[in-house]
């Protein structure tokens, strides 16, 4: 059984606090990606359940076993760097054995489990070959490698693609899926980049100074955001965070009231949910840019069509993005490049109310 | 399109755009060479004159010809001082003690380098400048009451150091360990972190981590770092002209400038040959290994 | 779920109460004292132990049997070669190390303005002096002085310049002295500076010749700035070094004519082994003290300031 279990961790630094206070549950088998922006505390907890750096407070269990004072090379854990760590003077076969000579394996044993990892991971050609010899996404193939030979309970992936190229880091993500899918060791994963997240994780966990925001599938995180850090932080391009009121329109619905000239009726489904909330506090309105498009002659339920003039577009290829100002926030729009956006021109939209978020400005929450 | 591509061609590789320029880098060039070879001529005019006088005979010198000629070139002095007893028991000791004092140094400073750059404990930054400090006191500040301190010690335990050559295995790692650990924690300061990190993960203890990872990559450096204690151990003169003086405990610089200085008559032929034969280890390693040689040099300043 | 959860951290606070000692001797801090030890012993032993064991030396008298307090000073202080050793000390020090720097720094202009192919090569020759083995050098140096067979006054002879007394006058000497020093040293600080040199990036050279400057105000706005440090940590490490001489002045010299050219290092040498008196020479010796702190401190602010610097 190779579940991990963190129990209320807390990473002091002198005066700092790194980590405050995180209570988390990872299955056996699971690939668990923590994601945040740089000092969230998602290194200094990986280092933690690797043993690299002390805990100030709480406990980790690997398997069932705490393992806070136990050493990184008794807590049968393999961990998988930024850098790749490759020991230069070693050739690939020599660095992928290292933990296995120190262990003293049989020599047969070693050729055995060494082979094996690089058949999974393509480098079979590259193994009497010095790191300095490989490129950038081969050496993260060995570093990977190393770690699979070792058989351990847990994968720890410390930002293993940020070194690398845009297009060699969609090719690796794809490559460490399929390790996983082979391999099916437990995994705890992490990356500043939420595209990684969502691509790769059976569940996310969103850290942001030092605390857990939420955690969740992808599809929750992406559907349900509970406060205002998640739903801004998923997505790409990020969601539209627009101020507004919400009033009482009439026939007992509601309405969000963008400014005197726009107002959105909230469609009667959604509009249950926020009977009970406070019609004076200071509300945003989160609409993500694939829910503001071009309005189609024939609108659905929900959509609400408006006229904006737009600032910039970007031309994408498959849509073009849109931004415009509301209400003094900059908001975007995914267009069909065909819709007709033009710099400085207008456009007429439509925006998809069925996939609103209400955020309570003073609290961070989504409603 | 095609002339363009000719023009390209053209222009010389070093050359840079503006024309005015290319002409001031020209001159500047000659007169860089010019100066090179009067500062070449300062700087070699020694070991060359060493060269000429130690392939003279006795006679050819006292009689005073043209001292940058030689016109009966002989190898008499080269002969003798290689035959002779008491200049290879010199060579034996200089180099008895070089060999040993190098192993003793890198034995010491190597795991205190890797306990100072790598695994902080309480003191060590203190412990890291006071090394460095302990570079600046000179031997000429040490060597009396050092004499005074090997003097007392065969009082008390009767063991003889003074006038022992192997006393100086005490002694000079003072002068190369300091040093020696300076730049080998430069050197294991530059190894990134992560190696450690794998290292452990891996599951090295932290002598396993050293030997298997940290000392073949910082190769380089402990070359380095060999050189120079081999070096300084084999140029030393204080120390072995204060506690040393029976003529079959004396390393190389001491001997050649006691014994071959007899009284009045300078037998100048033989002792430019001492003096060349004495300066050929450092020399011949110099040249074999020139690149780890200034390594080591600007290793201290530039790594500090 | 909730006793399993409960009782296993309590066996492990057992189990880590037991193996303790065992933890200790594994902790990262006790190993590596271990390490440093040896590194410890010996500078405490045989550094530190007797520059402390030097100052006590200096209140005895010469058969170190009375406690004499300020006697060995206050005779020094009286001695007229005491204060001869002084200026000779610092002249030559000061004298030594500025030519060093200079020339030091001159060469290196020259070595790194040609191609960089050929710099090996020039690098190679250059450093000759500082790799020859000081006492070596010295003998060469001696011989090439010597009063009867000088090579140099046989080429000045030549020119109908008369010989000149490289050791015998005591003017004569002392410029001797220095030009060995010199000669022995300004390698090294070529190599510090070459390095240094190649450090300043050649972008700030190109921004510094759009903007108008010519060679010498490059120089002075770009390169100095640069390696000020570098230039000034050498200069300091050869102070120390240069001050505490013995090998030069020792061989070529031995001090004479008359005690004119006796540095600290071999005037105590003298008092101290060949006069046998030790105390007075570690009197003798302790001199240097002020001095090499003073430089000391300046080095050790520089390299913490460059440290955060870069």
């Amino acid at each position: 059984m190779a579940e991990v279990r963190l129990r209320k961790i807390v990473k002091r630094y002198d005066m700092v606090e790194a980590v405050r206070g995180i209570d988390l549950d990872i299955a056996d088998h699971e690939f668990v990606v923590l994601v945040g922006p740089s000092g969230c505390g998602k290194s200094t907890t990986l280092r933690m359940i690797a043993g690299l750096e002390d805990i100030t407070g709480g406990d980790i269990m690997i398997g069932g076993d705490v393992v806070n004072d136990v050493p990184p090379k008794d807590r049968d854990i393999a961990m998988v760097f930024q850098n790749y760590a490759l020991y230069p003077h070693m050739t690939v076969y020599q660095n992928m054995s290292f933990g296995l000579r120190l262990k003293r394996f049989p020599k047969k044993e070693i050729k055995k489990r060494v082979d094996e990892a690089a058949r999974i991971l393509d480098i079979m050609e590259l193994l009497d070959r010095k790191p300095k010899q490989l490129s950038g996404g081969q050496r993260q193939r060995v570093a990977m490698g190393r770690a699979i030979v070792r058989n351990p309970k847990v994968f720890l992936f410390d930002e293993p693609l940020s070194n690398l190229d845009a297009k060699l880091r969609v090719q690796m993500r794809t490559e460490i899926k399929k390790v996983h899918q082979q391999v099916r060791t437990t995994t705890v994963y992490v990356t500043h980049d939420q595209v990684e997240a969502m691509t790769l994780a059976d569940r996310v966990v969103v850290m942001n100074h030092g605390i857990i925001e939420q955690v969740g599938t992808p599809n929750q995180l992406y559907h349900n955001p509970r406060t205002h850090f998640v739903a801004g932080f998923i997505g790409s391009p990020a969601m539209n965070f627009i101020p507004c009121r919400m009033e009482e329109a009439g026939g007992g619905g509601l309405s969000i009231k963008v400014n005197d000239q726009l107002s959105f009726p909230i469609p009667a489904a959604r509009a249950e949910q926020y009977r009970g909330q406070a019609r004076n506090g200071k509300l945003l309105l989160g609409l993500r840019p694939e829910h503001i498009t071009e309005a189609h002659a024939h609108l659905e339920p929900g959509e609400v069509p408006f006229e904006a003039k737009l600032d910039v577009t970007e031309p994408m290829g498959m849509e073009t993005l849109v931004y415009f100002p509301l209400n003094g926030t900059q908001v975007c729009g995914r267009v069909n490049p065909n819709a007709g956006a033009r710099d400085g021109g207008l456009l007429r939209l439509a925006a998809n109310l069925n996939n609103m978020h209400l955020i309570d400005d003073a609290t961070g929450q989504v409603v | 399109m095609a002339t363009v591509a000719a023009t390209a061609a053209e222009v010389p590789a070093r050359g840079p755009k503006y024309g005015s320029m290319s002409r001031d880098r020209v001159w500047a060039l000659r007169w860089s060479y010019v100066f090179l070879v009067i500062f070449a001529i300062f700087f070699l005019l020694p070991p060359i004159y060493m060269i000429i006088t130690s392939l003279k005979t006795s006679a050819e010198i006292s009689a005073a010809t043209n001292p940058w000629w030689v016109y009966h070139p002989t190898l008499d002095n080269y002969k003798e001082l290689l035959t002779s007893n008491s200049f290879l028991i010199y060579f034996r000791n200089s180099a008895i003690v070089s060999v040993v004092v190098v192993s003793l140094t890198m034995l010491i400073s190597v795991p205190a380098a890797f306990a100072l750059a790598r695994m902080k404990f309480w003191g060590s930054a203190t412990l890291a400048t006071g090394v460095f400090l302990t570079y600046l006191i000179p031997e000429t500040l040490l060597f009396l009451p050092l004499f005074k301190m090997f003097a007392m010690f065969n009082e008390y335990t009767g063991i003889e150091l003074i006038n022992r050559w192997w006393v100086l295995l005490i002694v000079y790692p003072t002068l190369t360990v300091p040093f020696c650990t300076w730049i080998m924690i430069g050197y294991f300061a530059s190894i990134p972190k992560e190696l450690d990190e794998a290292a452990l993960i891996d599951g090295a203890t932290w002598l396993q981590t050293l030997t298997m990872i940290f000392i073949p990559v910082a190769l380089p450096g402990l070359i380095a770092a060999t050189i120079f204690a081999f070096t300084v151990s084999w140029a030393q003169f204080l120390y072995p002209l204060a506690f040393t003086t029976s003529s079959d405990q004396l390393v190389l610089p001491v001997g050649i400038i006691t014994s071959l200085i007899k009284g009045d008559v300078f037998n100048w032929g033989q002792i430019m040959t001492g003096a060349l034969l004495g300066a050929a280890p450092p020399l011949i390693i110099y040249a074999f290994l020139m690149d780890y040689y200034i390594a080591g040099l600007t290793a201290g300043a530039t790594k500090g | 779920m909730v006793d399993a959860a409960i009782s296993a951290p309590r066996e492990m606070a057992a189990a880590r109460g037991r193996s303790s000692l065992r933890k200790t001797m594994q902790r990262k801090s006790t190993i590596a004292f271990f390490m440093a030890l040896p590194l410890i012993v010996l500078i405490v032993l045989l550094v530190l132990y007797p520059a402390i064991y030097s100052i006590h030396l200096a209140t005895l008298n010469k058969s170190m049997e009375r406690f004499v307090g300020w006697g060995n000073f206050t005779f020094l202080f009286k001695r007229q070669t005491f204060w001869l050793v002084v200026q000779q000390s610092c002249i030559f020090a000061l004298t030594a190390v500025a030519f060093k720097a200079l020339i030091g720094f001159i060469v290196a202009h020259f070595v790194h303005n040609i191609p960089a192919k050929g710099q090996r090569k020039w690098r190679g020759m250059l450093l000759v002096p500082w790799v020859i083995p000081p006492a070596m050098s010295c003998l060469a140096w001696l011989w090439l002085f010597d009063p009867s067979y000088s090579a140099f006054n046989w080429v000045l002879d030549l020119f109908g310049v008369g010989p000149v007394p490289w050791t015998g006058d005591a003017n004569w000497a002392r410029f001797s002295v220095i030009l060995v020093n010199i000669w022995i040293g300004a390698p090294f600080f070529m190599i510090m500076y070459l390095a240094a040199l190649k450090s300043v990036p050649e972008q700030l050279y190109e921004a510094a010749e759009i903007d108008g400057a010519n060679w010498w105000q490059r120089m002075w706005y770009v390169t100095l700035p640069m390696m000020r440090n570098i230039i000034a940590i050498t200069a300091l490490f050869s102070l120390i070094v240069t001050f505490a001489n013995f090998d030069i002045v020792r061989i070529l010299t031995a001090g004479g004519p008359i005690d004119m050219t006796h540095v600290f290092a071999t005037w105590s040498f003298r008092v101290g082994i060949e006069g046998g008196d030790i105390p007075l020479g570690a009197t003798v010796s302790l001199f240097m003290v002020p001095i090499l702190s003073v430089a000391a401190i300046f080095i050790l602010r520089d390299i913490t300031r460059r440290g955060s610097e870069v």
